[in-house]
């Protein structure tokens, strides 16, 4: 299989940087999973292909690392932090009312696959607390009302 | 030499080899440290942190299977805090453990249970939910049951760095960590069982045995494989004399650890449904069951009438029979037609090392190629038809550092490990070694290994070769099956009997006999039916086996025999090594084909000597011990259980050279000739279907 | 969506601005705002150097890792071997995923070229030519941010070959990790960095000796490459004197929790936790009294308010018997559940461990579900001691710290705050409920 234009010249120069392909392997995980929505059985063996490594050795990285993951999230992945800092100041208050407002559970996707949800650990906003992230977006200082926002915001922007 | 070093463990001086493991160091002085993930060979882990001990100045416990010995080193192996953290790891172990040991295969042969009875507490304070996660099944003979896993990642090191196949991985992380195999749901892989034997704990169990029956109803018999011509040792778990499980439970042969698939897993043609248990005798163009006098009494008129009498011999059968048989033939039928399917020229091979020394021999062990500085490979494929052989080059290549070259007609799996590959025509091995000669010439000694495609002349050349190289240089032929070698050297030839001395008169070989007009054949554990178009009806045919075979079924008089794992006996692998061959069972019905041979030789009225009386191959094989060249060997090491070298290299040997009659059955691992078609297991397996050797191997 | 300077770093009079002190220029983290304010020089500098001489100044700073451990970072260069016939690596820790700390991310937003320099010149050190910035996934502003001022250096001929007409060749790479706080332990981030999982090693070897590759490498956090350009620059001394003696220097200090200015502030070190927090961080939210304090992220044990003249520096707090870890300071309120803080903690680390090693993979999830039933009332007295004695049993007995950093906040929650754990018994609901 064969990746956009820009990912290509991206994997292109990856596979330049690395004294050792493999050292690749990670972030064209990442790449490849955010243009294809997920890490499909056709993405592991293409990548493993590419990198002269087994499947069952892409596998095992892709078990290991708790951002890839082989079924597709919501077009909007919403993190709610709630690690120490972030419960201080009211991260489960965010994170219970996330489940409410999208009305799915943790890793959940919504019928539509508009949303999905997850909550995640600590991801070095502790002083801005408590914390969101929406794909690779930050949101500090969330609030039940901030969340309603960012979320509205997202419904109106439609399918983009 | 080595250079020694002291050190102290609780309290006493030890002197131990300079970076050697604590672990090991200890056990060399008698004293254990616990361990779940070290394991002698493999990486090193330090993840079960069983091995905690305490060293002088250090301000934590370290891991002894990581920490090399250092002059002067003050070591504790058990003290208080080293006991509080060997309790502690092993209850934290248990928390998501299901317990579940009245029912688990591993249940009275398990180190965690082992483990915990010896270090660990008592009770448990965990009282949460555990982790459930169903059973799965990885292929016909392998299981996982995750939550027994403690993860020591022993399955996954036997794999890749021992099997060389990659197979298993680990997948998740933390607590969900689980072993996966390569195929998302099931296994793709040689199915040697490796992981099974070496799993400490019932996590990984064996389709064949599973919840069948406890460790300790049963007996363990140790005793040569019956496959192919590498010998492994392999335990036989019988009950109520039926075989439940092939392993490798003490790991005291020459195979050390390793079995394949066919080790394994390929014993139950001996409760085969197909077997035959009753004699039968042809009536009106019919086999008819009858009882033994009656075949017995017609085996012998039928073989007395005829006038010319063709004997063929087999390559599974034990050294004793083979030299009954060939005595049988010789001095009894005086016919000098006997012969046997040759896979490997051994004559030519004798022929060519002639006059040699016995020490040090031009001829290797199977030991001698794990210590080997170099191996020189030629033709064959190992990891298919010599699985122990590959096991021993792979595990020399990563722990000693062995070069292996290769020269082949086609890439075979063992390139992996090879310092240099060459692929070469038909015909033109021994020509293309020119192009390894200065390499070779760097190296210390060199164990050169070659399959049937070296034949006759081309011995002669090699051994030639050879002897330009400047270091020891050995040799080892490859032949198929379990005693194929000891097939020669009891002269199952026609040319030699045995001890490679030449036959009083020379005989037909297997394909004239099979072309040619004599009135009766004499057939012992041999399928040449499949290969040549025998003159049925012509003949009166004799055939004795386990199995209604192609040629069984042209027999008039057919006799049901007793398999490799239901009689005692020795046989020679094809590294020229005897082992014992143990009693394992006893199959109703069947009878050794050393005590049919002797039935019909008492009943044609034959003085055979001593092993005339003989149903007991003891008898049988000290007169091989006495009369055949190179098989005066030690008795006592052999009734213990080693493998002993026959030392078969002798004068000249006066040989008729047939390179054509020899070749490979060429045998990958999921088939072993006519008995792997009764070894369920082997063709259960998916890999069975697609596994073949490449085009030209063994030919 | 991208946060600005005021947002991160609030300001206090107290900050002493030297690795952040280009921050607030406009353009900041452009190649020509730093080549104008300084930037690269210090590395021209450290090229006229001998490798000795630059190990020298950098042991003369007295700067120690600002990834947690606060090992010499002068020293940690002294022990790459120069006889090995490898060729050499560079790795920056942007791992950042410590609980309680956020101060790499505003390096490499507001200044990533002063983290290259500081990069090249452990290049020149050790004759390594080649640096990988190794970035937690979730930070992909921040990859691409570092990746433009990659792209904007190797166009100005600061990084590639013959870097100025120097001689000296470096290569840069900004590497995107994936989800994983063990990635930011030095061997596990190596093994990720080689397209493994994230398991650590077996050490010895150090990656000194045997990193990136089996070659030697030197590892450090962000903020210290990010130090080492000032230090070049105005000299070891100079640097030191900023902090106390064996301490020296100015860090990067998260606060957060319930104070009334948390952010991220450059304070000398040996600065106390009474000023931090009611100084530079404006004192408690709701005037609320204290009730336990995270010095340097979550690892690290918990001091009460009878610590709060404790100096911030990495010897004081030792002596506290707790670390200056990160920098990552939590201040708690005394409306705080400290089970509950044991739980979501321990939470956090039953998900990281890796899983390698017993005590860490079943030690943390043990003692998470018995927090969790504690927490919900289930909890029985016998619990609060086990809990200490499970965090006993994994302490210095894992196989990498991570072990370590989930017991000994354990320890001191229950040492600390056992009335807290008291008050959950017999099925009471927790008496925090409500309070925040
Ligand atoms: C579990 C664990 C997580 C760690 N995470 C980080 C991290 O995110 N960033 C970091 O710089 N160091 C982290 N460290 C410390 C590193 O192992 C290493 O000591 C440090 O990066 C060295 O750099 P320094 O000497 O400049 O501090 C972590 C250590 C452990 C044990
Ligand atoms: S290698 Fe050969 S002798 Fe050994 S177990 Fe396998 S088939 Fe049997
Ligand atoms: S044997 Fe040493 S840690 Fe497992």
């Amino acid at each position: 299989m064969t990746f956009s234009a820009p990912l290509e010249k991206r994997f292109a120069r990856m596979l330049q940087s690395y004294p050792q392909k493999r050292s690749a392997l990670v972030p064209m995980l990442m790449y490849a999973q955010d243009e294809v929505g997920s890490l499909t059985d056709e993405v592991i063996a293409e990548i493993a292909d590419r990198l002269g490594v087994t499947v069952l050795q892409v596998n095992e990285v892709i078990g290991y690392y708790s951002m890839m993951h082989k079924k597709p999230l919501g077009q909007y992945h919403v993190q709610v932090y709630t690690n120490i800092s972030c419960m201080l100041r009211g991260g489960f208050k965010v994170w219970d009312h996330a489940r409410k407002t999208l009305g799915i559970g943790h890793k959940q996707v919504d019928a539509d696959g508009r949303f999905s949800l997850e909550e995640v650990e600590c991801i070095g906003s502790c002083c801005w607390a408590p914390a969101m992230q929406v794909n690779y977006d930050y949101h500090h200082n969330v609030t039940p009302e901030s969340f309603d926002r960012v979320i509205n915001e997202l419904k109106k922007g439609g399918g983009q | 030499m080595p250079e020694l070093v002291k050190f102290k463990l609780n309290d006493k001086e030890l002197t131990a080899e300079k970076g050697t493991l604590l672990i090991e160091a200890a056990r060399q002085n008698g004293v254990e440290i616990p361990a779940f993930c070290y394991y002698p060979g493999l990486s090193l882990q330090a993840a079960c942190r069983m091995c905690l001990v305490d060293i002088e100045k250090r301000p934590k416990l370290a891991t002894a299977c990581t920490e090399p010995v250092m002059e002067g080193m003050v070591v504790w192996s058990d003290n208080e805090k080293i006991h509080t953290a060997r309790k502690t790891t092993l209850e934290f172990l248990l928390t998501n453990h299901p317990l579940d040991c009245p029912v688990c295969d591993k249940g009275g042969e398990c180190e965690l249970q082992d483990m915990v009875f010896r270090y660990g507490a008592g009770g448990s304070r965990f009282v949460e939910e555990k982790l459930h996660v169903p059973e799965q099944k990885w292929s016909p003979v392998v299981y996982y049951d995750a939550p027994r896993c403690i993860l020591c990642y022993r399955c996954i090191r036997i794999c890749n760095e021992g099997m060389g196949v990659g197979a298993l991985g680990l997948n998740y992380r933390g607590v969900n960590s689980e072993i996966v195999p390569n195929k998302g749901d099931h296994l793709e892989c040689e199915e040697c069982g490796m992981c099974i034997d070496i799993c400490p704990v019932g996590a990984l169990t064996s389709g064949a045995y599973r919840y069948q029956t406890r460790p300790w109803e049963m007996t363990y018999v140790a005793t040569p494989c019956a496959h192919c011509g590498d010998g492994c040792k392999v335990t036989l778990s019988v009950r109520n004399n039926q075989i439940m499980r092939g392993n490798n439970r003490d790991a005291s042969g020459l195979n050390g650890e390793f079995l394949c698939i066919k080790g394994r897993y390929g014993y139950d043609f001996t409760h085969s449904a197909e077997r035959i248990t009753k004699p039968r005798v042809r009536k009106n163009d019919e086999l008819v069951e009858c009882t033994w006098t009656e075949a017995i009494a017609a085996a012998a008129a039928g073989l007395k009438a005829a006038k010319t009498h063709g004997v063929i011999g087999s390559t599974h059968t034990t050294n004793e029979e083979n030299f009954f048989l060939q005595k049988f033939a010789r001095q009894g039928l005086k016919t000098p037609h006997i012969d046997h399917r040759r896979s490997a020229d051994f004559p030519a091979l004798m022929d060519a090392l002639a006059g040699r020394p016995a020490t040090p021999s031009a001829l290797a062990t199977s030991r001698d190629v794990l210590e080997a500085p170099a191996v020189l490979l030629i033709g064959n494929n190992p990891t298919d038809q010599h699985p122990m052989l590959a096991w021993n080059i792979r595990t020399a290549v990563r722990l000693r550092k062995q070069h292996l070259y290769i020269v082949n007609r086609a890439s075979i799996p063992l390139v992996a490990q090879a310092e240099a590959a060459k692929i070469a025509k038909a015909g033109e091995e021994i020509e293309e070694l020119e192009r390894f000669r200065d390499a070779l010439a760097k190296e210390k000694d060199v164990v050169i290994i070659f399959g049937s495609e070296v034949k006759g002349a081309d011995i002669t050349k090699l051994v030639a070769f050879g002897d330009t190289l400047p270091g020891h240089t050995r040799y080892i032929a490859l032949a198929d099956n379990a005693n194929s070698r000891g097939a020669v050297d009891m002269g199952v030839l026609p040319d030699l009997g045995p001890g490679y001395q030449p036959a009083a008169q020379a005989g037909m070989a297997l394909d004239e006999m099979l072309a040619g007009n004599l009135e009766a054949f004499l057939i012992v554990g041999a399928n040449p039916a499949r290969r040549y178009l025998i003159q049925a009806g012509k003949a009166f045919v004799v055939v004795q086996d386990m199995f209604l075979t192609e040629t069984a079924q042209i027999a008039d008089v057919l006799l049901p025999s007793a398999g490799p794992y239901e009689k005692g006996g020795t046989v020679t692998n094809t590294y020229g090594e005897v082992q014992r061959q143990k009693l394992g069972l006893l199959v109703n019905g069947a009878k050794t084909d050393l005590e049919i041979l002797s039935l019909i030789a008492r009943a044609m009225g034959f003085d055979l000597g001593a092993a005339n009386a003989a149903t007991q191959s003891n008898e049988v094989f000290e007169e091989i011990r006495r009369s055949v060249k190179g098989y005066n060997i030690a008795a006592a090491a052999l009734w213990t259980g080693s493998a002993v070298p026959a030392v078969t290299l002798n004068g000249a040997v006066p040989h008729r050279d047939r390179p054509d009659l020899i070749a490979s059955s060429n045998d990958t691992l999921f088939t072993s000739g006519t008995l792997g078609r009764y070894c369920s297991a082997l063709s259960a397996v998916a890999e069975a279907k697609e596994r073949k050797n490449p085009e030209g191997i063994g030919k | 969506m991208i946060y600005g300077l005021r947002d991160l770093m609030p300001g206090s009079e107290h900050e002493v601005k030297v690795i952040s002190r280009r921050f607030d220029l406009p353009n900041s983290a452009s190649i020509d705002t730093y080549l104008a304010n300084e930037g690269y020089q210090a590395f021209l500098k450290a090229r006229k150097m001998t490798q000795d001489e630059i190990i020298e100044e950098v042991k003369k700073s007295g700067l120690r890792g600002r990834g947690g451990a606060g090992f010499s970072t002068g020293m940690k260069w002294s022990f790459v071997p120069k006889n090995i016939q490898k060729p050499r690596y560079i790795v920056c820790n942007a791992d950042e995923s410590e609980p309680g700390t956020c101060k790499d991310r505003l390096l490499m937003q507001f200044d990533p070229h002063e983290i290259i320099e500081g990069m090249m010149i452990a290049g020149l050190a050790i004759d390594a030519h080649k640096g990988f910035i190794y970035i937690r996934g979730e930070y992909r502003f921040l990859i691409e941010i570092v990746e433009k001022a990659i792209d904007e250096a190797y166009a100005r001929g600061w990084l590639g070959k013959n870097i100025q007409g120097t001689g000296f060749d470096f290569d840069c790479v900004a590497h995107s990790g994936a989800g994983a706080y063990e990635c930011g332990e030095e061997s596990a981030l190596l093994e990720s960095l080689e397209g493994k999982r994230g398991i650590p090693r077996i050490r010895p070897p150090f990656p000194a000796v045997a990193g990136l590759y089996q070659s030697p490498t030197i590892l450090n956090n962000v903020e210290t490459f990010a130090t080492v350009p000032a230090i070049i620059l105005k000299g070891g001394d100079w640097y030191h004197a900023l902090g106390t003696p064996k301490n020296g220097g100015t860090k990067l200090t998260n606060i957060s929790g319930h104070v009334k200015r948390p952010g991220c502030y450059e304070l000398p070190l040996g600065i106390s936790l009474r000023k931090a927090i009611y100084e530079v961080a404006g004192g408690m939210e709701g005037d609320k009294k204290i009730k336990a304090i995270i010095p340097g992220g979550s690892s690290t044990p918990m001091l009460v308010p009878d610590q709060l003249d404790t100096p911030m520096d990495f010897d004081s707090m030792a002596k506290q018997g707790t670390f200056l870890g990160s920098g990552g300071l939590v201040v708690m309120n005394e409306d705080t559940c400290m089970v509950e803080v044991a739980l979501r903690v321990m939470r956090f680390y039953s998900h990281e461990s890796c899983g390698w090693c017993i005590p860490c993979r079943e030690g943390t999830t043990w003692l998470k579900k018995m927090l969790t039933r504690f927490h919900a009332g289930g909890g029985e007295e016998r619990d609060i001691n086990l809990i200490n004695e499970l965090a006993q049993a994994m302490l210095g007995r894992t196989f990498c710290p991570l072990g370590d950093a989930a017991a000994m906040p354990m320890i001191s929650a229950v040492k600390h705050f056992r009335a807290d754990f008291e008050a959950h018994l017999n099925g009471n609901k927790c008496p925090y409920e409500g309070r925040q």
